[in-house]
């Protein structure tokens, strides 16, 4: 009976020590969403089952293994005890229960995680290997995803090639962005700061590398951002040319798989490239004039250049200004 | 080196390599009349080197000898019943019939692929100790990463093999499985895919994890085709060595051993079983759709064709998840068989225990979208899943609690194979709770594809599989050789293996959950994680250490390790009643079930009888 009395003793300060041991560790990193409030009360909720389990299974263990040490000299079996049907029926059925109860809590969670503002502020996402552009309702596009603070903001997210995955750890809730799909991600963020989005899902080889700033700021700065950012697009799209052109790659993020330095990385670089002539996989050897340059961006496939993988480059959304001055600005890359 | 180059093995290695080569030739050729690209960076085209492995593989099958008896049948011939193995070592490298010789190839295979897994983790956690590339490149990165995660799996399927198919026979008192020559064939067609896997290495590699998710895995390399194919065949493995081990169960038993006193370890195999029979068909057909969609342009996964790649990752868990309770379910049956032994106590509750195996089997069906919480899958199932996810602790916990009132007032010791029954216990316990904040989807959206489940399954897995594993090494190892292996090596194993693990898992999960996304070959350094991962690098290496130390003891023990003929560890169950190394027949004499399994302490109650009968 003591054995009894001492394992239930223990269990009992164990479980505390662990659970509030395990609360005044940090971790998880700081909470910057309200989705993230019910994700870390369903991980705390969590915590005391699991700190009260590896009590209730650790201390009879260790205890054991201590005080029921076979004796020098003792060479008899153990108490012949086979079960008992109660003991058995009660630990599955309080565990069951438990069960219930923590899922029921799980979709409550989940719920609070998906709660809808029908006001919320739309922005597009794109996905590729290996970077991030935000496209802005004010018309247009960003590498860096500025928020406002306290309004829930749903990205709808697309993907031009393979499966990627939106995830601000600060913000808790991931989701896998998937070809053929839109999928939506709700966040409300409600702490300024500068985040970082990292894909989440592996995506070939630069999946390391896939990241792009997430920048929590006040409306105001917001407004006055976008203002900024949509004035300067209207000027380069009126503008055209090189200037266009080299601010459409910096969104579209070309430069994960092109350099304009000379070096070979998953695409031919750009370097020289515009008027040089190119051998193709097919063993024609091509000029990369003007109309080689607008078709190898609209149909990367028509005509792959020889030691270069072919249906890599996937097939952006570009509307045939934006190629052509594209293709002005490669032009100007000696 | 002419015992080797006689062997099936080799014979079977080198008509691969010749099959490989006709198979390509003949696409190749084909190819040219086609009009067709005939080389690539490869030399042969990708469709030429798939077909080439396939022809490999049926030429293995040939080559090895493995389907001689059949051929034989098939043309009315006679075969005997039994083949004589030779003596030596040489026996393992051929074509036996024997479930001792056939477990102890699968069993040595697997350590063979424990440590060439292992071997790549290393690799990459040597890259991984300090942020920026050291010395790997992003692509071999990401294939060693991916290679370590199937070669361990391979590893483990096998290894389950090994400990199944050498015991169960001997725990019912069978003289074999009920088809030795499929139990062999099944032996053998994983070297083959071992094989092709293995390849893959010379053939750009692949990317995409073990998961081999299009439409990452329908762009990757040749490699990446390797891969598919050699899982696709060593996949028959699992099918037809479960079927060989449920046939064997149900029709092979001792007399008197009716379902409820069979030891524990066999109900552990047939819910085993159950699963390897018929799930391993999906990640099969799954591979083989993402195949053809290379080979052949069909779009099962490709949105611009009308395809999915949603519908792969149904396809692939349903069979991966009950993977999982594969890999586990023997371990946690070793356990179960090993505890009365080393208390000399009944096992508390054994019928709930074994009806708690078939629980896990037939619930690990119905969890599988759990690792598909933020895939973009139709939101309304992941509530569900949540359910079926959290519903698995029961008949887990059912074992926890059993073990644990087994253990309670026994009389304890603790040579190796007990500390590593123990640490099983713990290790599988740190995985196992660490489960439900996965199985909840709102805590999941942060938790996946992070290290946190890295942590979570290397927990349960090492748990479940690799101490149990030990354990049941260093526990038979004595019964299939007749000498036992080193106390001081093997507890120098345990007490190097266990904090080291124990600190790589926790630190895994740690970064997980502040931040450290899966499979990636590099980190920021801003994110304060590199103490961590050197910390996680170093607790690898002593890991590595230890089970070198396991090996020089294994190897060395088996000539000079102290002789022991008898019950060594004064065991109840049958192959203990009969003198070690366990006899070529197995029971010379049959035996009759007269009592229960665990009866310890019970005076004068006796498990078997035997009997005088052929």
């Amino acid at each position: 009976m003591r054995h009894f009395v001492i394992v239930g003793v223990l269990i009992a300060v164990l479980t505390p020590l662990i659970y509030l041991g395990v609360r005044a560790v940090n971790l998880m990193p700081i909470e910057a969403s309200i989705q993230a409030i019910p994700v870390d009360w369903m991980w705390n909720m969590d915590m005391g089952p699991i700190a009260f389990l590896f009590a209730l299974i650790m201390v009879p263990l260790v205890y054991s293994l201590i005080v029921f040490r076979r004796r020098k000299g003792d060479t008899g079996d153990a108490e012949h005890v086979e079960g008992n049907t109660t003991l058995e029926i009660t630990w599955t059925v309080i565990p069951l229960m438990i069960v219930i109860v923590y899922a029921y809590l799980g979709a409550y969670t989940l719920g609070e995680t998906r709660v809808v503002d029908p006001n919320a502020l739309v922005i597009n996402v794109t996905a590729h290997q290996w970077d991030w552009s935000f496209d802005y309702p004010e018309g247009f596009t960003s590498n860096e995803l500025h928020l406002p603070i306290n309004k829930q903001v749903v990205l709808k997210m697309q993907s031009l090639d393979v499966i990627h995955s939106f995830w601000v750890p600060e913000f808790r809730i991931k989701q896998d962005v998937v070809p053929g799909h839109v999928t939506e991600y709700r966040i409300t963020p409600d702490l300024l700061g500068a985040y970082t989005v990292r894909c989440a899902e592996l995506c070939g080889v630069r999946h390391a590398y896939m990241e792009r700033p997430v920048i929590v700021t006040s409306q105001s700065d917001y407004d006055s951002w976008v203002q900024q950012q949509a004035t300067a697009a209207a000027a380069l799209v009126a503008k055209g040319g090189p200037d266009a052109g080299k601010a459409l790659v910096a969104q579209n993020g070309c430069a994960a798989c092109h350099s304009i330095d000379g070096s070979k990385l998953v695409g031919p670089t750009w370097r020289g490239l515009f008027g040089s002539q190119v051998k193709l996989t097919n063993g024609k050897v091509v000029t990369a004039d003007e109309a080689y340059l607008i078709e190898s961006i609209a149909k990367p496939s028509a005509k792959v250049v020889d030691g270069f993988p072919d249906g890599v480059m996937p097939i952006f959304n570009l509307t045939d200004s934006q190629i052509n001055n594209i293709v002005s600005y490669i032009e100007t890359l000696k | 080196m002419k015992k080797f180059f006689s062997s099936a093995l080799a014979k079977g290695l080198i008509w691969q390599l010749f099959g490989w080569i006709i198979g390509a030739v003949f696409v190749t050729l084909i190819r040219l009349l086609m009009g067709l690209k005939v080389f690539d960076i490869f030399f042969f085209t990708e469709p030429a080197w798939v077909f080439g492995g396939f022809i490999g593989v049926l030429f293995f099958i040939g080559g090895s000898g493995i389907v001689n008896d059949w051929f034989k049948w098939a043309k009315g011939e006679e075969t005997s019943d039994h083949h004589e193995d030779p003596d030596g070592w040489e026996k393992y490298i051929n074509v036996s019939l024997d479930h001792k010789v056939i477990g102890i190839q699968y069993t040595i295979t697997s350590l063979f692929l424990l440590v060439v897994g292992g071997s790549f983790a290393l690799i990459f956690r040597t890259e991984l100790a300090q942020p920026g590339l050291q010395f790997l490149t992003l692509q071999w990165y990401n294939t060693l990463m991916s290679l370590h995660g199937i070669v361990m799996i391979i590893g483990i399927l096998v290894g389950v093999a090994g400990v199944i198919n050498y015991l169960v026979p001997l725990l019912i008192g069978a003289q074999d499985m009920a088809f030795p020559r499929l139990n062999a064939f099944s032996y053998w067609i994983a070297v083959p895919g071992i094989v092709l896997l293995l390849s893959s290495l010379a053939l750009g590699g692949f990317d995409t994890g073990w998961t081999g998710y299009p439409p990452l895995s329908a762009r990757a390399p040749v490699g990446m085709q390797m891969f598919f194919l050699g899982v696709f065949t060593a996949g028959w493995s699992s099918i037809l060595g479960g079927l060989n081990l449920l046939a064997t169960t149900v029709r092979m038993r001792a007399k008197g051993m009716v379902a409820f006193r069979m030891p524990i370890l066999v109900w552990a195999a047939i819910a085993t079983s159950i699963i390897t029979l018929t799930a391993t068909q999906s990640i099969g057909l799954s591979f083989q759709l993402v195949m053809f969609q290379r080979l052949f342009g069909m779009g099962f996964f490709d949105s611009a064709k009308g395809g999915d790649p949603i519908l792969f990752q149904h396809l692939f868990w349903f069979y991966s998840h009950p993977a999982v309770y594969v890999f586990v379910l023997p371990g946690l049956g070793v356990i179960s068989e090993l505890i009365p032994v080393f208390v000399r106590k009944p096992l508390y509750g054994y019928r709930w225990i074994a009806m708690s195996s078939l629980g896990i089997a037939l619930v690990g069906f119905l969890v599988w979208a759990h690792h598909m919480f933020a895939s973009g899958m139709n939101q309304y199932l992941q509530v569900p899943f949540m359910y079926s996810t959290l519903l698995v602790a029961v008949p887990t916990g059912v074992k926890f609690f059993s073990w644990i009132a087994t253990i309670w007032k026994g009389k304890i010791e603790t040579p190796t194979p007990m500390l590593f029954v123990v640490g099983g216990i713990v290790v599988f316990l740190i995985g196992g709770l660490s489960g439900p904040p996965n199985a909840t989807v709102a805590t999941d959206l942060h938790l996946t594809d992070t290290y946190f489940i890295v942590g979570h399954f290397h927990d349960t897995i090492f748990g479940g599989y690799v101490f149990p594993f030990f354990a049941a090494i260093y526990y038979w190892f004595p019964k299939a050789t007749g000498r036992r292996m080193k106390e001081s090596l093997g507890k120098i194993h345990f007490w190097l293996m266990t904090p080291a693990f124990l600190t790589l898992t926790f630190l895994m999960m740690r970064v997980g959950m502040l931040g450290m996304r899966r499979r990636i070959a590099d980190y920021d350094p801003a994110l304060g994680f590199a103490g961590y991962h050197l910390v996680m690098t170093i607790a690898g290496f002593l890991i590595a250490l230890s089970i070198l130390i396991f090996f020089i003891n294994f190897f060395s023990s088996i000539k000079n390790g102290e002789k022991v003929i008898g019950n060594l560890w004064n065991s109840r169950s049958p192959e203990w009643q009969v003198p070690s190394p366990m006899p070529v027949h197995n029971y010379d004499r049959p035996f009759e079930v007269i009592g229960e399994p665990y009866d310890y302490g019970l005076a004068g109650s006796e498990y078997i009888k035997f009997t005088k009968g052929k």
